[in-house]
């Protein structure tokens, strides 16, 4: 059955999630009715589908299952094959080495960051880091395309009627053991995300690292609060001009870095004593640049999957119900 | 003068920042914002053209004070900047022509974020067409894959976010085998750079069994890419996902996300492998073959399908056919033809699939045949450059599409392999067929007279139907002065292309060729 559904599905029949996605089932049904109903219906559905697709359904799937078998095998034997085949490291094939031995050897002079790591990602190879930073931007926005609630969205006052039943019975703002956990854990953690952040240059860590430390923070202290504690200080407004001051002064910043570089113009970026806090050049105030974006992107998913909203801004219209679009 | 140097790099960087800021606009200010935005990045790389084709030599830019191998790098030849040009003035049209349906078909308070993908994209886009150093390849090419799915499912009706969700595994597929392949090609050579790679691969290659190594990476590379450009066999993600996207998407993803990577495929083979190396590699072959596989049967679905959407998408797929076609083919004038191809197809797609929803909105929202008959004289701007558009599809003297075939031909003759000149003469011979069978079809059905969908009045169902979503809005019309040179301006660039490519393809195949003699 399944594989049939895959089949069709591939080749563009039909929607699996039709009647789930559109929203355009009865949503004034009381939920046990609306199942009932969905149930009959797939019943029916399956027993026709059946029917005509018995005999076709069992060549598709013999074959789909010795193609897939195949396919992992083949792939396997090329790899292992490679495996087998690629030189070794070090001696063997210095030309290999030859780039990650001036990042070890002369990192420190040149970056002035005494972790190497950071000094490759964010100095020798910074625009891969400005792209990938980016990267997470972009997948902010395309979840908040996806799930920040609006007139059009699939999302409709019959689910939001349930939610806030069974909010009643599992309220969100935790009960008091979580609360007092939360209480203890969330400084330290937001503590320990911004020493993360700042020490970037001086041992492992930095932005992605520190940033998802403090996102992890922002969610555990919105979970054991609840949704309002966190808009109290985090707002819409807020969220949005801390991504755009990051990522433009990451953008900024670099692009001036690239162009003096490129043009060989001296940057007047001081690089610091190598293991003082201040130090590296431009990796610290980067560092706290990509942990902002990493912190504001990880709180953003969570707050866009738990209720469709950040900080508290629910839809354009402000009035956070009557979306009743779908019909 | 020297000063254009640094315009490849502004348009990354520039474009990066737009995207943010506009996150904080509102979205008609983002559409202002990137419309002339994208005005200043034409004159941009317009510049860099300029420059390259004086200067007459290529030029590499150090993104920071590290030069290669050690740091990142980008460059620009008459190649790069020529299609950045191209490809931004196809998304710039793109832009304007779908405008109107855009304010239908996303809601109001995301158009900013629309626009907000749509820089990230220009940004990708730039990035990996200036790239060269193969991971800040893969880093964009997530972007555009990331951006690509969200300017797909912001329509937010089931069956677009139900394509997106394809879209995206079949694409996050190709994007897992291409880094594997660039991961193996990293272990093999110790760089990330284009060039010091290629000194690795070269010595790889000279030593013994070293062949069969950069051909497996390469293979999974190629895999990797042409899922996520729509070759052969993995064709089939291709009608939902131009069928159901707003039209500025479709018109985006069709003409300029799938070429992107070709694009990049392309360098990879020229500035990583080598292309005297790649000539000798099996996988050349195969992509020969893939590509008439392609043309025929995707022009074989074009005919079965039953809408207009999904038979341009899978046309899509034929002429992504032709380009792998050339690739395959190799020879000077083989890759020449596939770049001219790419460009040809670019052109006429975008507009294609910025005409149909026009034909749709007069035929009661309707993309499916029946529904479509007479609608050319129901709208007769969408009607003329669908048929225009159409021409140049098929192969008809004086347009695009002709220039590229001939150009097939021509290069099929100067490899002077018979095999590979039978089996392309007798592709191109069916396909050009089997491309008339689908066009001119359509073009008749639109000009018989009929009854369609037109009785539906569609506009007014239409706009009642979404008229809580439009609240306070008025409903975009088409009829309008602005309206109709919101359409006609885009529409008006692209045929002039189009018709430019046609008459006059010995200058476009000359500026490729010099292109290519300093992309190497």
């Amino acid at each position: 059955m399944n594989v049939e559904k895959f089949r069709r599905w591939l080749n563009g029949e039909t929607d699996l999630m039709e009647h789930m996605l559109d929203g355009k089932q009865g949503h004034d049904l009381p939920r046990q009715d609306q199942r009932r109903l969905q149930r009959e219906a797939e019943e029916v559905a399956v027993v026709r589908m059946g029917r005509v697709i018995h005999s076709e359904r069992r060549l598709f799937s013999a074959w789909y299952r010795v193609a897939a078998v195949l396919c992992c095998l083949t792939l396997m034997a090329v790899f292992l094959y490679m495996v087998a085949h690629i030189t070794r490291y070090g001696a063997e094939n210095p030309r290999a080495t030859e780039v990650a031995e001036r990042y070890v050897e002369r990192g420190l002079e040149e970056t002035g960051a005494v972790n190497i790591v950071s000094g490759m990602i964010l100095d020798y190879r910074a625009f891969d880091t400005l792209g990938e930073s980016h990267v997470l931007f972009t997948a902010l926005i395309c979840v908040m395309i996806l799930l920040r609630r609006d007139r059009k969205n699939m999302r409709t006052a019959y689910e939001d009627y349930y939610r806030i039943q069974e909010e009643d019975y599992f309220p969100t703002d935790g009960d008091s053991i979580a609360r007092r956990v939360g209480g203890i854990l969330v400084p330290c953690i937001l503590l320990f995300g911004v020493y993360i952040l700042l020490n970037g240059q001086l041992s492992p860590g930095g932005g992605f690292s520190g940033g998802a430390v403090l996102g992890a923070g922002l969610v555990i202290f919105a979970s054991t609060r609840g949704d309002g504690a966190v808009d109290r200080f985090l707002t819409k407004r807020l969220f949005q001009r801390t991504a755009f001051c990051a990522l433009s002064f990451y953008s900024f910043a670099k692009g001036y870095v690239f162009f003096t570089g490129a043009n060989g113009l001296e940057n007047h970026i001081p690089k610091g004593t190598p293991g003082a806090i201040l130090s590296g050049g431009l990796i610290l105030p980067l560092d706290i640049a990509v942990g902002l974006v990493v912190a504001c992107t990880m709180f953003g998913f969570y707050s866009l999957f738990r209720r469709g909203s950040i900080g508290g801004e629910l839809g354009e219209d402000g009035s956070g119900n009557a979306r009743t679009k779908g019909e | 003068m020297d000063f254009i140097r640094n315009f490849p790099l502004f348009t990354i960087v520039l474009s990066l920042f737009s995207s943010v800021l506009c996150m904080m606009l509102d979205g008609r200010r983002a559409k202002r914002y990137t419309v002339c935005y994208e005005c200043f990045l034409i004159a941009l790389s317009g510049a860099v053209l300029w420059y390259v084709s004086v200067t007459g030599e290529a030029f590499t830019y150090v993104m920071g004070e590290f030069p290669a191998p050690w740091g990142n790098e980008i460059r620009a030849g008459i190649l790069e900047a020529l299609l950045a040009l191209t490809f931004l003035v196809i998304l710039l049209c793109s832009v304007l022509g779908g405008w109107r349906f855009l304010l239908i078909d996303v809601e109001h308070s995301k158009i900013n974020l629309y626009f907000t993908l749509i820089n990230l994209l220009t940004a990708a886009l730039m990035a990996l067409i200036w790239t060269n150093d193969i991971f800040t390849g893969y880093v964009f090419l997530e972007i555009l894959t990331l951006a690509s799915c969200g300017i797909l499912i912001v329509r937010e009706i089931g069956r677009t976010t139900l394509a997106a969700v394809r879209y995206m595994v079949l694409n996050l597929l190709g994007s897992g085998l291409f880094l594997l392949g660039v991961v193996l090609l990293y272990s093999l050579t110790g760089h990330l750079l284009m060039v010091p790679m290629r000194e690795a691969v070269a010595e790889i290659i000279a030593a013994d069994g070293g062949a069969i190594t950069v051909t497996f990476s390469l293979a999974v590379l190629t895999i990797g890419l042409g899922i996520k450009s729509g070759l052969f066999p993995f064709y089939f993600w291709m009608p939902d996902t131009y069928g159901t996207a707003t039209p500025t998407s479709a018109a985006i993803l069709s003409a300029l996300v799938s070429k992107a990577y070709i694009f990049l495929l392309f360098k990879i083979y020229w500035r990583v492998i080598g292309i005297d190396v790649f000539q000798e590699l099996p996988i050349h072959d195969l992509l020969f073959g893939l590509g008439i596989l392609g043309m025929l049967f995707g022009s074989v679905s074009a005919i079965r399908a039953n809408s207009i959407h999904r038979m341009l998408a899978f046309s899509s797929a034929a002429q992504i056919g032709y380009i792998y076609m050339g690739l395959g083919m190799g020879g000077p004038m083989g890759y020449v033809t596939a770049l001219f191809q790419l460009i040809a197809h670019s052109v006429t797609k975008s507009l294609l699939f910025l005409t149909t929803p026009r034909l749709a909105r007069v035929s009661g929202d309707s993309l499916l045949f029946q529904n479509l008959q007479g609608s050319g004289t129901r709208d007769r701007s969408a009607g003329i450059f669908f048929t225009l558009c159409s021409f140049s599809m098929v192969g008809i003297p004086i347009f695009a599409g002709f220039s590229a075939k001939l150009f097939f031909a021509v290069a099929a003759v100067e490899t002077g392999k018979l095999g590979v000149l039978f089996a392309t003469m007798l592709a191109l011979a069916i396909s050009s067929v089997l491309n008339a069978l689908y066009f001119l079809r359509t073009v008749i059905r639109i000009y018989t007279a009929g009854r369609g969908g037109a009785d539906i009045s569609a506009p007014r169902i239409y706009a009642e139907a979404h008229n809580d979503i439009d609240a306070g809005e008025p409903v975009p019309e088409t009829r309008t002065l602005s309206g109709r040179l919101s359409y006609w301006i885009p529409a008006l660039i692209l045929t002039g292309i189009n018709l430019f490519l046609g008459l006059f393809s010995w200058v476009t195949v000359d500026v490729i060729q010099r292109g290519l003699m300093m992309f190497a």
